[in-house]
């Protein structure tokens, strides 16, 4: 690379190095560092205390089974999207393409919204689920469709360039070989796509657990039974309990951090093939 | 003896573009024919229509006399080889040589050991021993294309399907490719299509050529019917190297530009078309009726030299092989007749 036409003079270089730095510094890591210092200034035993009390301890368990529903879920719809986008052809395909993108360009806010004019008391769908005594809005299940819809695109979006960068050439030859469409799929389609699929899933667990706008709306924040992680580190901020805030804000942080290690091992081990899903 | 292959008005359109169209075609057991033709020729979409990856707009397939159309693809029994080798490329060679017998139900599913057995068996038919545990990606591009081809076979197919098989390789595998693809089918004697583009290939390779033009079959039969006795216009133009010329044809002689050659002309009358090849013309002696001819250039091919001759002005140039130690040079004029006569009338 050290060719005299792309290579800058010594004192441009540092200071674009410098540059780089120094916004990571300012944004990404002192931020992070000041989770945790906040967390731990009064010591370790209030950092722990602050997970003993019940209200947190609820939002950790709520937004865990949310990610446990929400992440299977996607991961399904995500293959299925793929599967048929990549593979077959059928008229409204570029549509579906655009909409699978909907979530990313659409404000979480109005995601959440939508689902209070649908399913809200009065909402479209309010009055038939009402018959039902059945609660979606300001309850679990709510929380659940919001996450869900945004994080929809994450898995689809990792797997479907793959598979159509792939083809149907495998797919046929296993199906030429006598193999059944299920058995095509378990042992063909998939196994390509596996590496994409994990890094897919990694993103969308780690937006899953960290949501807030579209979730803020749906939920209704009740302490205990419809608070999850991040909406009650919001709680705890505006109650000034400061260590309990960023004690619960420090294990999404933590999150976080295990998601990029992750992500970059997986970059670098299987790298051309994440980087072929990245290039479209 | 029975048909191995039939295809019966068999028509195949895509969003309303016909590939193929009202196509009749009849393989013998244990041959090996090419389907040739240019790109866009309906080839590879019969191909495919006779593996069952694509299904059918109209017409039958028989399989040994027996409707195959409904069939699907995994109770066709065929063995398919792709262009791009289409290798399972997280499974290495013996995992992919044993795929098809390892996805059998279990009442048909040979024992493990037996699978081994054949796999080994297989890398050695092709050449690949010991490179049972590699990776496709692992394999040059001629290394895949034979693993490609074992996996076809183990499944015991009952005709060996290969589209373009060595389309993506240079030029020096696809000759050797070619003559071990004869010696493996020699000692298999499965009934086996192959498309190909490449008309020496075919012609070198197959028993029998079956020319494709717009999605139907214009001749089919042996390299020397093809080559010495071509059907149609589009099979003189398409094989061989035939130069296209515009005649007419009026009372037992051929006007070629303005020229008059008293030749016997056969049923054709009128305006026609006559493809020249480098074989078919010749020194004319002094009996037989000749054109004379201008010499454009004289070029060495192999042993031989030939003759870039210009007939007439405004006609495509012809080239003719020169008897050896004749001094022709450029600008003489040569006495030429016609040793064969590809005529066909102009539709």
């Amino acid at each position: 690379m050290r060719n005299g036409v792309l290579s800058e003079s010594p004192a441009v270089r540092r200071t674009l190095i410098a540059l780089a730095v120094g916004f990571l510094t300012l944004f990404l890591v002192l931020p992070l560092l000041a989770v945790f210092s906040e967390a731990l200034r009064r010591g370790l035993d209030l950092f722990i205390a602050a997970f003993a009390e019940p209200d947190t301890q609820a939002a950790i368990g709520l937004t865990l089974l949310v990610a446990a529903i929400a992440v299977p879920l996607n991961l399904l719809f995500g293959i299925s999207a793929a599967w048929a986008v990549a593979k077959f052809e059928f008229p409204g395909k570029s549509l579906l393409v655009t909409l699978i993108d909907l979530p990313f360009s659409v404000s979480p806010v109005v995601s959440g919204l939508v689902f209070v004019l649908l399913f809200g008391a009065k909402g479209l769908l309010g009055p038939l689920i009402d018959d039902w005594d059945f609660k979606i809005i300001f309850a679990v299940p709510g929380i659940v469709l919001a996450t869900i819809f945004v994080t929809f695109p994450f898995i689809a979006r990792e797997v479907i360039p793959l598979m159509q960068e792939q083809g149907t050439a495998e797919e046929e030859a296993a199906l030429t070989l006598g193999a059944s469409g299920l058995r095509t799929f378990l042992t063909v389609t998939l196994p390509n796509v596996r590496w994409a699929l994990l890094y897919g899933v990694l993103l969308c667990n780690a937006r899953a657990m960290g949501e807030f706008g579209a979730v803020s709306v749906v939920s209704g924040h009740i302490r205990g039974l419809t608070n999850t992680m991040p909406l009650h580190v919001e709680i705890l901020y505006n109650e000034y309990n400061f260590v309990a805030a960023f004690a619960v804000a420090s294990l999404l942080a933590g999150l976080a951090l295990v998601t990029l290690v992750a992500k970059s091992f997986l970059e670098g081990r299987y790298g051309d093939q994440l980087a072929r899903a990245h290039r479209h | 003896m029975a048909i191995a292959i039939r295809a019966e008005g068999l028509a195949k359109s895509f969003n309303g573009t016909a590939a193929v169209r009202d196509l009749d075609l009849e393989v013998q057991p244990g041959e090996l024919l090419a389907l040739l033709g240019p790109s866009g020729s309906g080839k590879t979409t019969f191909l495919r229509l006779v593996a069952g990856l694509e299904s059918p707009t109209a017409g039958r397939i028989l399989f040994d006399n027996e409707d195959a159309t409904a069939l699907s693809v995994r109770d066709r029994r065929v063995g398919f080889v792709f262009q791009h080798y289409a290798l399972f490329r997280h499974l290495n060679v013996a995992e992919n040589i044993a795929y098809g017998l390892r996805v059998r139900p279990r009442a048909t599913r040979p024992a493990d050991a037996e699978i081994r057995r054949r796999v080994a068996d297989l890398l050695d038919l092709v050449q690949l021993a010991g490179l049972g545990k590699r990776f496709p990606t692992q394999l040059s591009g001629g290394q895949r294309q034979r693993v490609a081809l074992a996996r076809a076979l183990a499944v015991e197919p009952r005709v060996l399907l290969l589209d373009e098989p060595f389309g993506a390789l240079d030029a020096k595998v696809r000759r050797d490719l070619r003559r071990w693809l004869r010696e493996i089918h020699d000692r298999t004697g499965h009934t086996t299509l192959f498309v190909t583009h490449d008309q020496e290939e075919a012609l070198e390779l197959a028993d029998r050529v079956a020319i494709f033009n717009l999605g139907n079959v214009e001749q089919v039969g042996t390299p020397d019917e093809i080559l010495d006795h071509p059907a149609t216009a589009f099979v003189a133009g398409f094989v061989g190297e035939a130069v296209r010329l515009p005649v007419n044809v009026a009372s037992s002689s051929l006007r070629i530009g303005p020229h008059q050659l008293r030749i016997s002309c056969g049923k054709v009358t009128g305006p026609a078309e006559l493809f020249v090849r480098p074989h078919d013309l010749a020194l004319a002696t002094d009996s037989q009726p000749a054109i004379l001819a201008r010499v454009l250039a004289v070029r060495r091919t192999g042993p031989a030299r030939r003759a870039e001759l210009a007939l007439a002005d405004g006609l495509p140039t012809v080239e003719m092989e020169l008897p050896a130690g004749h001094t022709a040079r450029k600008g003489d004029i040569l006495p030429v007749t016609l040793v064969n006569l590809r005529l066909f009338a102009s539709r």
